[in-house]
């Protein structure tokens, strides 16, 4: 095989790979910005994701329809979501910790109910074909592109649109920015908090049941592996802003695809270095996202990081 | 009968009483049996002390709380309040002291959002032929596609005064409006609101406690003090003694210290071309190069957030500095703990349990925070010995009158005058050669002013160099020899005291100079 056929495997498969992880990347984030967006953190989704992926996946394998384990898995999150919510609202309780506990009560909840759907196989989410206009296969395959990616999409620029052009887009971005504000203008704050953090648990969810419905497409225990905290970070990078949260989650996909690619043209030397591509990524863009000299630029005012 | 009754009848303004608003949280009573009338198309000031229960009362007039007893009357029938929204629904709107308006979003955003019926999906284009229409109407000029972050104070305060007139709140009661405005900018501010109850289209009830707003833009004056009224009526029959008297009642102010005479004082503490960033990393102090001699106080005017809280971290060390260097005597100084220990450099500024104090630590410990590495508190190379800081602190106590249960109280509890003393016998009880101050009296009644102004004007008198930061003008005139003002981060207008007066600093805070 000469170099060039193998750079072009390797970076097909990074294009292929980018899209298929960073789905779950994308639909985690969007959750953890429109909550941000209203003024807390919620760092539980790293549970809800783990959880979202189990049941998701014992939906599908129940009822043989994957499609109802992905709305299952989000209805799962909003019940998370609702949760953070409803435990912020009451007094001297801190966002942050709060969402510790419940990473990992999700987590545990899902692997105490998970464990007997490890062995069994469930129906898997389909895939769209683009790529019937090629004969390469590498190609082809690249262009297997799963519904949810394009959902995240059309998602990722439907809350673009709606955070400045609707009213609850702007009530979100008041009462994350200034809460006597919003309680100036007769909102209730803690209700629209705990209405984006369900609506965040949702797409949290739906990120995690296209772990276990799609790639890699089967219910284990070290599934996310820190994908719901890396998104945290992936926020912060993006700016709060939806469009670059999908280039962001593109990146952390592309990073996190670069191990599998590499081995697959039989390069598997500092394997597991290059499978620890999305953690360093995470750390070299906080490092260089943040300075003592200033504070995060674009970051909702009422965040208790920013406070 | 009153101007204001006959050029209100017909007009869209409306009329607010309140009648026998007694509100009791608990024991404390903060209103008790408050009976006010304003007139319609009136323009009726609340004068009174930090403390005298002035926002109590339009709080429940907002319904922000639900007095314990009384009523009020919206245009001469009895109404309900149970929340703002009710408030809103009977007209009546309020400017409050801190913006509510929502930073990141523009100013077009923040009013249309600040509509109830702000419709679902936002069509931009007929909003905004609607805002400009609207700001056709009012003599209001405010940038309506900048985020408010980017808006001076004097805009953000019309913006917030659109956003009442936009809603169509025909009686707005305003908290303080110009305490973050120069003094050209609430005179633009109340003079066009002054015109607009002339033209009877709105009331105004204005909190404050600057007498000069008082008598150049109020038609009638009610006075609270302790949750009482204790005077009331037309601003033209009173005068500034008597109402300040009404105010302050027979509290005893300490007089100011004279102002000792010093010769060919010399040179103590000197900014050499000092810059310094922001948190957003642009520039927040440009060049300011400043020489502050011995028995010297130079007071730095300028409206808040020209630079001067950037200015104070970098002399506190809370705040890197970019270029620059400054020398005490001929030395150079970094603000670092050893120090300021060996430069006798000590300071205090306003809010002092954000800024100076650690509020959950006791009133003994925070007092020994310059001290507590020392003997006799520390006897040993990192071992604190408690009884000596307790003894301290009894001393300092009794010394500066602070009124604390005991030494083991969170300094947190206290009184905010009392913490601004305890902090204030923490700085300046030893032998202070420089001095560092920050709009000390900011939110502080008229006794504990009057005091610290007097134990700031001792250390002068003791030879100190004083710097002084502050956003009152009044203080700066007051206390300082020399003024400076800060504007847009730099030096723009220096002068000693006696060569300069009220207007030229006014002009030179608004950056006219």
């Amino acid at each position: 095989m000469s170099d060039d056929a193998g750079l072009m495997t390797v970076l097909l498969a990074m294009f292929a790979g980018a899209i298929r992880v960073s789905t779950p990347f994308l639909f985690v984030s969007l959750g953890e910005m429109l909550t941000e967006k209203s003024g807390r953190i919620n760092l539980g989704l790293e549970g809800t994701l783990v959880f979202g992926a189990m049941s998701g996946y014992a939906i599908s394998y129940h009822t043989g329809s994957p499609w109802f384990g992905v709305l299952v898995a989000g209805i799962c999150g909003s019940c998370f979501g609702a949760l953070h919510g409803y435990l912020c609202k009451l007094p001297k309780v801190n966002d942050i910790a709060i969402g510790i506990v419940l990473m990992l009560f999700g987590t545990g909840l899902a692997f105490f109910f998970g464990k007997a759907y490890i062995q069994p196989s469930a129906p898997r989410l389909p895939a769209i074909s683009f790529g019937a206009w090629s004969d390469h296969p590498g190609i082809r395959q690249a262009l297997e592109i799963n519904p949810l990616f394009l959902l995240g999409i059309v998602l990722a620029i439907f809350l673009w649109w709606a955070l400045r052009n609707t009213r609850y887009g702007l009530i979100i971005r008041t009462t994350g920015d200034s809460a006597p504000a919003a309680l100036a203008l007769g909102i209730n704050v803690d209700r629209v908090r705990l209405l984006s953090t369900m609506a965040g648990g949702f797409f949290a969810g739906i990120g995690g049941s296209f772990l276990s419905l799609y790639y890699p497409g089967s219910w284990t225990e070290g599934l996310s592996s820190g994908q719901g905290l890396m998104a945290v970070a992936l926020v912060i990078f993006a700016r709060w802003n939806p469009l670059y949260c999908f280039w962001a989650a593109l990146l952390f996909g592309a990073a996190g695809a670069l191990g599998p690619a590499l081995q697959s043209i039989g390069i598997s030397r500092g394997y597991h270095f290059f499978n620890a591509a999305p953690y360093i990524l995470t750390l070299l863009i906080m490092i260089a996202s943040t300075s003592p000299r200033r504070s995060l630029k674009g970051a909702p005012g009422e965040l208790s990081i920013t406070k | 009968m009153s101007v204001a009754l006959e050029t209100g009848s017909g007009s869209r303004a409306i009329g607010v009483e309140t009648v026998g608003m007694t509100k009791a949280f608990g024991n404390l009573v903060a209103l008790d049996d408050v009976s006010i009338r304003v007139t319609p198309g009136s323009f009726h000031a609340l004068l009174g002390e930090n403390g005298a229960g002035k926002s109590t009362l339009v709080k429940c007039m907002m319904g922000f709380y639900q007095p314990t007893s009384g009523a009020m009357l919206v245009n001469g029938e009895e109404a309900d309040v149970p929340n703002p929204r009710a408030a809103h629904a009977h007209g009546i709107g309020m400017v409050y002291q801190h913006f509510t308006l929502v930073p990141s979003l523009t100013a077009a955003e923040n009013l249309v959002i600040a509509r109830t019926d702000a419709p679902r999906v936002i069509d931009w284009k007929a909003e905004r032929r609607a805002l400009s229409a609207f700001l056709e109407t009012t003599p209001f000029k405010v940038p309506l596609d900048v985020p408010v972050s980017g808006l001076s104070a004097g805009e953000k305060q019309k913006l917030e005064i659109l956003k009442q007139l936009y809603l169509d709140q025909r009686f707005l009661i305003l908290d303080e409006p110009t305490s973050v405005l120069t003094p050209d900018e609430a005179d633009e501010v109340l003079g066009l609101l002054r015109a607009m109850t002339e033209a009877g289209d709105l009331t105004i009830l204005m909190i404050t406690h600057k007498f000069r707003e008082v008598t150049a833009y109020a038609d009638d004056v009610t006075v609270l003090r302790r949750g009482r009224v204790v005077g009331s009526g037309r601003v033209r029959d009173l005068s500034v003694e008597d109402m300040s008297r009404m105010m302050i009642g027979e509290t005893e102010i300490r007089e100011s210290a004279e102002r000792t005479a010093h010769q060919q004082a010399a040179l103590k503490l000197e900014l050499a071309g000092l810059f310094a960033d922001d948190d957003e990393e642009l520039p927040a102090i440009e060049a300011i190069s400043l020489k502050v001699h011995a028995g010297e106080i130079l007071g730095i005017a300028g409206v808040s957030g020209n630079g001067q809280s950037e200015l104070i971290e970098v002399l506190s060390g809370q705040r890197m500095l970019k270029d620059g260097r400054i020398f005490i005597g001929k030395e150079p100084y970094e603000p670092e703990r050893g120090q300021m220990d060996a430069f006798k450099v000590f300071g205090f500024s306003e809010e002092p349990l954000k800024n100076v104090a650690v509020p959950r630590m006791s009133v003994a410990e925070n007092m020994a925070f310059r001290t507590f590495d020392k003997a006799p508190i520390s006897p040993f190379r990192g071992w604190l010995s408690p009884p000596p800081m307790r003894r301290q602190a009894r001393d300092l106590i009794a010394a500066y009158r602070v009124k604390t249960p005991s030494t083991e109280e969170p300094i947190e509890n206290l009184s905010g005058g009392n913490v601004q003393r305890a902090i204030l016998a923490r700085e300046l009880s030893g032998d202070v050669d420089i001095l560092i101050v920050a709009n000390p009296c900011f939110g502080l009644d008229f006794a504990s002013v009057a005091e610290i102004r007097a134990q700031i004007m001792d250390q002068r008198n003791r030879g100190a160099a004083i710097l002084l930061v502050s956003e009152d003008l009044d203080e700066i005139l007051e206390l300082a020899d020399t003024v400076a003002v800060m504007s847009e981060g730099r030096i723009t207008y220096q002068s000693p005291m006696a060569e300069t007066d009220r207007a030229t600093i006014g002009h030179a805070m608004a950056g006219h100079h």
